[in-house]
């Protein structure tokens, strides 16, 4: 049933409609390939038999004409979304035999419009890393490989299960969370479309929280026209999350066709520093020439303190996830390890229930909050941040749309040794959108020498996903880039 | 990466004390060495002229809306405690705190 899975999310919602297949077998189509792939790694919790359940109901749905705008469609769900009835880990120890009663309200959406859970996705632990390697559930592998030389390579995290999945056809999407890239850069690695969308767009009710006021959930998928119908249906006011954002949703779809005649694409110089890997700058003035020649205007603009924005999330991110996992105490949930007092019990729950990358990001950012160092550090990053915000509102007073390479390399390898700040290095170009709350999107559009995917990152002002889809689908156009078939 | 940042050992252990984070001695001299490299690098921002700049609090530009201030949910305390190592009688329980 291989040629099931390779379809595209559009494609079949219409073939659904027309009774070509049922959803469940769709569904099963899409469980059998998860079962051949599991050393990819990819689900940490498969749902099959909810699968099952939900795609009959779905059946029932079509057969009554009565389908929901993504009836049937078989996703997968990152876990970091609280599932009902089902284990939602984070990918740490510290949540071990979790079972949320409740849903988070993106996956309830999704639910509502009719799609079918196959299960839950690996990810970074408390979604900190950009390898997908600090998951206490193991690595995730690409299904990509490079031509020439044996090596298993990484899928970009921390959404990194999200993305392998959805290159090898082990979901149709998935669900996927940024907090400074999380989204976009796994989609680059795994030749996928990736959409970080306004901060304030999805909810993020019954999400674990990192860091708050940068965590925002988007859809992963194999091309522009399914992220903008997954996203869509993600998205949308919420009253549990006070930051939700009381606005229309707009219909991404509609805009596809649209073109990019006439809009303004700005080029920031501060993203092309010194040693620049050279196959993704050539990449990068490809899709300047491609979005040209679609009747486009080029415009050169600075975003001065790009330099800033990497140090400045290391303040801010570590600040609120120190913040945020102070709730991990043995006492409500998850891990408890016993100690002789209560602060023993606490202090020996979070040492052994949390991984190294997410100790370290608690001790930064206990320290940065600490008294003393609080304005020094803390507050200083939050005028920087200021700045940042300040550079891109600058910018769209310019140009409709910002275009840039989505992360400085293709994947690497899992064993690769990589010292802390060059893996922080990785979300340098994703970052500073992260901290502006401005959508962003990665779009596959080449490959290395080795046949790595690599992507280009489309930012566009708050609220404006309409831009930044019409740019990615023009982008995508002119790529004619190919994923991966099924496994 | 400024080589003259310098987090002690002593710092360390006071962190993971606020942190609630068990750090055993030989682990503190690893942790001074990889907090001194990332906030030595973090340095940076001190060239930055923020003079006169707001701090910005969140990530969203739009105002927090407010809700009438009443109960809109709970009365599940099943629920709640379903996934707790320990519980009794409807309550949470934890180690001795007072003797």
């Amino acid at each position: 049933m291989s040629e099931l899975t390779s379809l595209t999310i559009a494609e079949a919602r219409s073939r659904l409609k027309r009774k070509e297949f049922s959803a469940l077998e769709l569904t099963e189509a899409h469980l059998s390939a998860m079962e051949r792939a599991r050393h990819l790694n990819a689900y940490i919790t498969e749902t099959a038999d909810l699968a099952r359940e939900r795609a009959k109901e779905s059946d029932k749905r079509l057969a009554a004409g009565e389908g929901r705008p993504m009836e049937g469609i078989p996703l997968g769900i990152k876990d970091l979304f609280c599932t009902e009835g089902v284990q939602t880990t984070a990918a740490s120890r510290i949540l071990e035999g979790f079972s949320p009663p409740y849903e988070s309200t993106v996956s309830q959406k999704l639910r509502d419009a009719g799609t079918v859970m196959l299960g839950k996705l690996n990810l970074d632990e408390f979604a900190m890393g950009s390898a997908n390697i600090t998951s206490a559930f193991g690595p995730v592998k690409n299904p990509w490989t490079p031509q020439g030389r044996k090596a298993e390579l990484v899928p970009g995290g921390s959404s990194g299960g999200s993305a392998a999945a959805t290159a090898a056809h082990l979901c149709m999407g998935a669900t996927g969370t940024d907090t400074g890239g999380s989204i976009r850069q796994p989609a680059s690695f795994c030749g996928l479309v990736g959409v970080k969308p306004t901060y304030g767009r999805c909810s993020r009710w019954g999400v674990v929280a990192f860091a708050s006021s940068l965590d925002q959930a988007g859809p992963i998928t194999r091309n522009v026209r399914d992220a903008a119908i997954m996203l869509k249906a993600m998205c949308g006011y919420d009253a549990k999350d006070s930051t939700s954002a009381n606005l229309a949703v707009p219909d991404f779809e509609a805009v596809l066709g649209q073109g990019v005649k006439g809009l303004r694409i700005g080029i920031p110089k501060e993203y092309r520093p010194d040693g620049l890997n050279a196959e993704v700058n050539a990449l990068w003035n490809q899709g300047i020439d491609w979005l040209e020649k679609a009747g486009a205007t080029i415009v050169d603009i600075s975003l001065p303190h790009t330099q800033y924005a990497l140090p400045t999330y290391y303040i801010v991110a570590p600040a609120e996830a120190s913040s945020n996992l102070a709730r991990y105490d043995g006492v409500r949930f998850g891990l408890r390890v016993p100690g002789k007092s209560l602060d023993d019990m606490y202090a020996k729950t979070r040492a052994t229930g949390f991984g190294a990358e997410v100790k370290r990001r608690i001790m930064i950012g206990t320290y940065v909050l600490s008294a003393g160092y609080y304005d020094a550090y803390y507050v200083k990053a939050q005028k920087v941040r200021a700045l940042i915000m300040r550079d891109f509102n600058e910018a769209f007073e310019k140009v409709d749309a910002i275009l840039t390479p989505t992360a400085p390399s293709a994947a690497f390898g899992i064993n690769d040794k990589i010292d802390t700040i060059t893996m922080y290095l990785n979300d340098v170009f994703t970052v500073p959108a992260s901290l502006a709350g401005i959508p962003g999107a990665s779009v596959p559009a080449g490959y290395t020498t080795e046949g790595l995917p690599l992507g280009l990152q489309v930012l566009t002002k708050r609220w404006d996903e309409e831009t930044l889809f019409r740019v990615c689908q023009s982008l995508e156009d002119a790529a004619g880039f190919k994923g991966l078939g099924p496994l | 990466m400024s080589p003259t940042f310098s987090i002690d050992t002593a710092t360390v252990r006071r962190i993971a004390t606020l942190a609630r984070i068990e750090v055993t001695d030989a682990e503190l001299s690893t942790w001074a060495e990889q907090l001194s490299g990332i906030m030595g690098w973090i340095e940076q921002l001190k060239e930055v002229n923020t003079d006169g700049v707001a701090p910005m609090s969140g990530g969203t530009d739009l105002k927090l809306t407010l809700r009438p201030d009443v109960v809109t949910d709970g009365d599940m305390v099943d629920q709640v405690l379903a996934n707790a190592t320990e519980a009794q009688d409807g309550f949470f329980t934890v180690p001795k705190m007072v003797e």
